[in-house]
């Protein structure tokens, strides 16, 4: 395979920080929340459905929450958020008329700058789909549509790199596969993955936040750099920790 | 699986002409109020070249009442998507158009445009107008949430999230409403060669009707029906084509 090194990271990618309180429609969702992701690293944040994770990623990438929000938003380098960064959701979002090509090249072209094929393919290589580059979506597998939306990523270079759930609808095998090339493809960049999958956090944070009704709480005690292998005991351990604590235990 | 479907509609038509057949046996009804299908088929060869001439008009109105009127709505469809203007002013005179029967308006738009082709095509774009803009600007305001965060994060254009974004992922809904703006295009043009005309199948078919040439009636009726089912069957295919990524075709290949 072609090594292409996927991050241009002239930039070194900056810390993000989250504060304040917000509401759904009168009803507060969460209150002094105080998140920070550390730069050039995979913070997780989990959580059961409903307290907000998403709601947290939203707000970091400056999308539509569909309530209201106060405190403050920021990097850590004093820049703007906006403009800095990529974002994969739990469904791959691939646009059905466009074969893979022109859904990694996607962002160029809403941009109205002309898409760099070379960079695609090398990326779409990297990904290992460089015999699919012409397919449209709807021919590939689930596991094979979210590798373009990763290649597509990748493609829009952004130090920050937000992932709503990204591998939750695919099978155990494909998601092992999923998480290995996306941590491989995204050192260096500051990365926040929103998870409910405790054996996800665990194999991939450098940081790991619960989020929970009751707030925010870090759950320290992993010095091992991930990928962390599943059947080691201290992942276990932390799995089981972390389990406990969504169990509405203590941690 | 079309050669199925073929001879299926072969076999339904055969029915058809046999059971036409035995009701006039059966019932004995002079040929001026109902011809056997023989008859109509030898008016047909016997006034083919009447026919061919009338038909040729027709289908003039119809296919250019259909360009204008899916020009004209996806036009209107892009202009609301993009004017919150355009949508407070021009949505519920559109609405509010509907309740107006396009029948009630053949008169009025045969005195405005003559009694020449200008009055049907008229007829058949305003007949097709509605379908055309109200599938197409549907289908332009339901663009995958998803897609558009994702558009947003991007850092996409406005202008260029409309037509590389939600304007090919409203395609689908654009090809049904052109599949209906081809059901309903010959009928504008018909009712509009009925209320006043002087060429054109619908003048033709009201002629026959008038002077108790029932089978000739028919054999013109027959020609409107065959071209409006073509008409259907290469707008399906256009529109279908125009959507080669979306369901059908791609269920047909198997996933990996």
């Amino acid at each position: 395979m072609k090594h292409v090194h996927p991050s241009s990271a002239q930039v070194p990618a900056p810390g993000l920080r989250l504060r304040g309180d917000f509401d759904h429609a009168g009803v507060p969702l969460f209150r002094d929340l105080d998140l920070t992701v550390a730069a050039g690293g995979w913070t997780c944040l989990l959580g059961p459905s409903g307290v907000g994770k998403s709601t947290v990623l939203r707000l970091l990438a400056g999308l539509e929450t569909g309530g209201s929000f106060t405190g403050e938003i920021g990097a850590d380098d004093g820049g703007p958020i906006a403009g800095r960064i990529a974002f994969m959701a739990q469904t791959d979002l691939l646009a059905p008329w466009l074969d893979v090509r022109g859904n990694v090249t996607l962002g160029a072209r809403l941009r109205g700058e002309t898409p760099d094929a070379a960079r695609a393919e090398e990326l779409i290589a990297r990904v290992g789909l460089a015999d699919h580059v012409h397919k449209w979506p709807a021919s590939l597998s689930g596991g094979m549509r979210q590798r373009v939306a990763l290649a597509r990523v990748l493609m829009e270079d952004r130090p920050i790199v937000l992932l709503d759930e990204p591998f939750g609808a695919l099978d155990a095998r494909t998601r092992a596969e999923m998480q290995e090339l996306a941590f491989e493809t995204l050192t260096g960049r500051t990365v926040l993955l929103v998870t409910h999958d405790p054996a996800e956090a665990v194999r991939l944070g450098h940081h790991l936040f619960i989020l929970s009704e009751n707030g925010l709480s870090e759950c320290a005690g992993l010095e091992n750099e991930p990928v962390r292998a599943v059947d080691a005991p201290e992942t276990i351990e932390m799995q089981v920790r972390l389990f406990r604590s969504l169990r509405g235990g203590v941690a | 699986m079309t050669r199925r479907r073929l001879l299926d509609g072969l076999l339904a038509a055969t029915v058809a002409i046999l059971l036409w057949q035995a009701l006039v046996w059966i019932t004995g009804v002079p040929p001026f109020i109902l011809p056997g299908p023989l008859r109509v088929a030898g008016s047909l060869v016997d006034n083919a070249g009447l026919i061919l001439d009338h038909a040729t008009i027709t289908v003039a109105e119809v296919l250019i009442g259909l360009v204008l009127g899916a020009l004209f709505g996806a036009m209107t469809a892009l202009h609301l998507m993009i004017s919150p203007l355009a949508r407070r002013l021009v949505l519920p005179v559109m609405v509010f158009s509907q309740a107006i029967p396009v029948f009630a308006l053949a008169p009025i738009l045969t005195l405005w445009f003559g009694y020449g082709m200008a009055s049907k095509i008229v007829m058949a774009l305003l007949i097709i107008y509605f379908p055309v803009v109200s599938t197409f600007y549907d289908g332009l305001r339901r663009t995958d949430p998803g897609l558009l965060d994702l558009a947003q994060t991007m850092g996409a254009r406005p202008r260029r999230t409309l037509f590389f974004l939600r304007l090919p992922a409203a395609l689908p809904a654009f090809g049904s409403g052109l599949r209906l703006a081809a059901v309903y295009a010959p009928i504008g043009a018909v009712i509009g060669e009925w209320v006043g005309a002087s060429r054109g199948l619908g003048y033709l078919m009201l002629l026959a009707n008038g002077r108790a040439k029932t089978d000739l009636m028919f054999a013109a009726m027959f020609v409107l029906a065959a071209f409006a089912v073509l008409l259907y069957a290469v707008v399906s295919v256009i529109t279908r084509r125009m959507v080669r990524w979306s369901d059908e075709t791609v269920e047909a290949t198997p996933r990996a």
